[in-house]
């Protein structure tokens, strides 16, 4: 791979980026939600055409029309949602995305002899959908392993990982580099890049700010290349905490959601002025934790206590009299109407404690003040408060939701992923927001996939594991292995590299 | 090449401008129509559109048909609009409508031949609390049985036309019509009569109860919580799980809602334009209503003008038949088209239209 040049004008773009990598190199693409990867990667695999520049494989002109081509040239990709069938086994799934399958049996042969070589064991006739997500990735790896490519793409691998699956992923890939392969890592995890990437561009909406060594810079100093300006960490109070807010016993559940997780005796408490970082992997009954915890799912009286009230069987309305208050993972469809205007937005949720209504007419006007407080505190990019809340990036309407909870003087606040898909700078704004409201005495539950996340706010950690939820301790002093042997290990993959 | 491109924010303006757009398609698809049949497609458009209002001949006759006609399309299709709107369909409302007859008219027959001012009030709730109580079957075996309203509230249309005729071949049957099948006439009772209020207006009670219930539909939407969750449940229902709406709630509320208003205009039917519980009552317009509540973007003052463009589609229609020989179908088409062509450039509200390629 040499020399690769596009220039390609619109909102979101990438303009005029060139970078090259070298055989067995790993090259991190490195920048923000929206700073262009998703587009740069895509064009390189032939999903999008550009606009002008060109791209050459290996001293040749390179310009896919369609994935297959690329396919075909060398170029594999594994994207960040996995595309396999549940229904299908490993082997089958893998013929799905070849070109001419070989003999299902013959093609299991070479799934079996390519995963061992590459230390990532795979079992060719299990049912993609007893797999975790670790060992679906690794279908989708050795997928790309049988076309025996040159360049392999890797969008944001680690994000559905365990640390022990991550630290087994990025054994195969170095083997892999060693091979020679050139790998394109893309993600926004800082640590890993320096820990695996040999070189890294950085992109800034849509234009290359800098290229370097990630291994000779710090992990602030990426990001602020990353998002242009100085990061202040949040700031923690070291206040004692207060009585119990927020208890949850013996929480059992079986999730609404079709193929969701049942949640098994889940058990914890939260202080005034404590935030518990709830960890996991995605799928592990996260969002049935947080609609068991807001009222949208209900169960037993005494399984939810707010202040000691049991609340259990109590719907949304009651628990924010309460003084919950919760923001769901899913922005918009969940937290709110993608067709609807910020003010009724604002409305939606916020209606009971802001007082909104009178003998249950609205408050237009109370509604509008409170959407534009959200706003002006929150800064909320949007041209008013009268547009559809699915014209906000979203970032912005993440700001506007987690801000319209946080807004509430709450007593407990639970939310699920607070910064997923939101910019640097918003995301430190909005854990800042976060602590900022625990040191104001209120119980905070945060349930994300975002380690660091967690370990930067959390004063108490537990993790979620196919539903149960291990016994919360005290964040300081917790190392990554113990963090990863509570959120479930490497879900029967320790064998991996024993002897590769 | 044409693309569609979808709007930041729905567009207000289009949203305004869409009906009227698309009864001006109409007129021409429908005037090309008439060409192809051999009549003069602008005579055809005026004897729809014009005549029925405006001709001295017939307006005299035809004008107060006007509210007559559209009195309980609009009654019905306010009532119909909310629960559409939370995503709950009733499509039932012409059962509603011939069981809130039957109640009303029987409770107004039981009195008969007594006279008191109580008679037609208590008439008027019985009427209302027969379509609450036919739309409570589907809204029950829904919150209860998870069936699926539209089929359940359908089916029960048959049975209330089955009910109906058996009503007025059986048990409300005038004793005194000498075995002809039909109810007393009530319109000529005084104490159960919903006669025209306004000389020549064709205003009667039923009329003056759908602009009521236009007010506080529109009131209920803008202003008040409940209009908010039903428009919350019906454009994001995980959204509305999330405020805290309740969904049995409102599907009782909703089916309740819209029952309770098609049994009233029955009511107000039967007492008046109709007169009496016969065979051939139900006349439609619980389905054609539905029709009405789309056309007026389920949105109460729309419903008001639709009602009244459709009930004028109606009368046209008809004077064209008898006054240009044009068939039925080609009338019951050219109203189809209307709907169609509402439904097509309603694309347009939340859609733009780009020409070129796409990026």
């Amino acid at each position: 791979m040499e020399g690769l040049t596009k220039a390609y004008p619109g909102v979101v773009a990438n303009s005029d980026v060139s970078f090259k990598i070298r055989p067995g190199e790993v090259h991190a693409l490195l920048g923000e939600n929206g700073a262009g990867k998703s587009t740069l990667v895509k064009m390189i695999y032939g999903l999008v055409k550009p606009d002008a520049g060109r791209m050459s494989l290996r001293g040749q002109d390179y310009a896919p029309a369609e994935p297959s081509v690329a396919r075909s040239l060398g170029v594999a990709m594994v994207f960040q949602h996995f595309s396999l069938f549940d229904a299908l086994s490993v082997a089958e799934n893998v013929a799905l995305g070849m070109e001419n399958p070989p003999k299902l049996r013959e093609l299991a042969a070479r799934i079996r002899k390519v995963s061992q070589d590459y230390g990532l064991p795979l079992d060719p006739d299990r049912m993609v959908g007893d797999l975790s997500a670790g060992e679906r990735q690794r279908v989708e790896i050795v997928r790309c392993l049988l076309q025996d490519p040159k360049l392999l793409i890797m969008d944001e691998p680690t994000s559905v990982l365990t640390p022990q699956e991550v630290d087994i992923l990025f054994q195969t890939l170095r083997q892999l580099a060693r091979e020679g392969t050139a790998i394109l890592y893309i993600s926004h995890k800082l640590e890993e890049i320096r820990s695996l990437c040999d070189e890294a561009t950085i992109l800034r909406r849509g234009k290359v700010v800098a290229t370097c060594t990630p291994r000779e810079k710090t992990a602030r100093e990426l990001a602020e290349l990353m998002v242009g300006t100085m990061l202040t960490p949040p700031e923690r109070s070291a206040k004692p905490k207060g009585e119990v807010a927020l208890e949850v016993a013996g929480l059992s559940v079986a999730s609404p959601i079709p193929f969701g997780t049942t949640l098994k005796n889940v058990t914890f408490t939260v202080r005034k002025g404590e935030v518990l970082g709830i960890a996991g992997v995605a799928g592990n009954g996260q969002d049935e934790l947080l609609l068991a915890l807001n009222g949208e799912l209900r169960t037993s009286p005494s399984a939810v206590k707010i202040a000691g009230v049991p609340v259990g069987a109590a719907g949304p309305i009651q628990r924010r009299k309460a003084g919950m208050v919760s923001a769901p993972e899913e922005r918009l469809g969940h937290a709110a109407a993608p067709d609807m205007s910020l003010v009724e937005n604002a409305l939606l949720s916020g209606s009971v404690r802001k007082g909104l209504t009178r003998s249950g007419f609205i408050d237009w006007a109370g509604a509008r003040r409170f959407a534009e407080g959200i706003v002006q505190q929150f800064d909320v990019r949007t041209p008013g408060t009268d547009v559809a809340a699915r014209s906000l990036s979203g970032g912005n309407l993440q700001k506007f939701v987690v801000g319209r909870e946080l807004s509430q003087a709450p007593t407990v606040i639970v939310i699920n992923q607070p910064t997923w898909g939101v910019d640097a700078a918003a995301a430190a704004s909005i854990r800042q927001a976060i602590i900022d409201r625990a040191a104001d005495g209120a119980a905070v539950v945060v349930i994300s996939q975002d380690l660091d996340e967690l370990l930067e706010i959390a004063d108490s950690f537990a993790a979620l594991n196919e539903g149960r939820l291990t016994a919360p301790r005290p964040t300081q002093g917790l190392t990554m292995d113990q963090i990863g042997l509570m959120m479930g290990g490497a879900h029967g993959m320790e064998v991996a590299h024993a002897e590769a | 090449m044409l693309r569609l491109e979808k709007r930041a924010s729905p567009s207000r303006a289009w949203g305004m401008a869409t009906p009227v757009l698309a009864v001006v398609l109409t007129m021409i698809a429908g005037g090309i129509m008439f060409a192809i049949l051999g009549k003069n497609p602008v005579e055809a458009i005026r004897t729809i559109f014009w005549d029925p209002l405006f001709n001295p001949q017939f307006a005299s006759y035809s004008r107060p048909q006007l509210l007559v006609k559209a009195g309980p399309l609009i009654l019905i299709a306010v009532g119909l609009s909310l629960g559409f709107r939370a995503g709950i369909w009733n499509i039932g409302a012409e059962g509603q409508y011939i069981i809130g007859a039957i109640t009303g008219a029987a409770v107004g027959l039981a009195f008969y031949p007594m006279g008191g001012w109580f008679i037609f009030p208590l008439m008027v709730i019985a009427g209302a609390f027969g379509g609450f109580l036919w739309a409570m079957i589907p809204a029950v075996l829904r919150t209860v049985f998870r069936t699926n309203e539209i089929l359940v509230s359908l089916l029960l249309v048959y049975v209330a036309q089955s009910l109906l005729s058996s009503m007025a071949l059986g048990a409300l049957r005038n004793p005194q019509g000498g075995g002809f099948p039909g109810s007393r006439n009530l319109s000529q009772y005084p104490a159960a009569a919903n006669p025209e209020l306004i000389a020549g207006t064709g205003m009667h009670w039923g009329v003056v109860a759908s602009f009521i219930a236009v007010t506080f539909a529109y009131i209920l939407l803008q202003r008040h919580m409940l209009g908010f969750s039903i428009r919350l449940a019906g454009q994001a229902p995980r959204a509305a799980r999330f405020a805290g709406v309740s969904p049995t709630r409102l599907v009782i509320l909703c089916l309740g809602i819209s029952g309770a208003l098609a049994g009233l205009a029955g009511l107000f039917e039967v007492t008046g334009p109709a007169g009496q519980i016969s065979i051939d009552f139900a006349s439609g317009y619980g389905f054609t209503a539905i029709i009405v509540a789309f056309l007026g973007r389920l949105n109460p003052v729309g419903i008001l003008l639709a009602g009244l463009l459709m009930a004028l589609t109606y009368i046209g229609g008809e004077l064209a038949q008898f006054m240009l020989g044009l068939p039925a179908a080609a009338i019951q088409a050219f109203q189809g088209m209307l709907l169609f062509f509402l439904l097509a450039v309603d694309l347009l509200s939340n859609y733009r239209i780009r020409i070129g390629r796409a990026q």
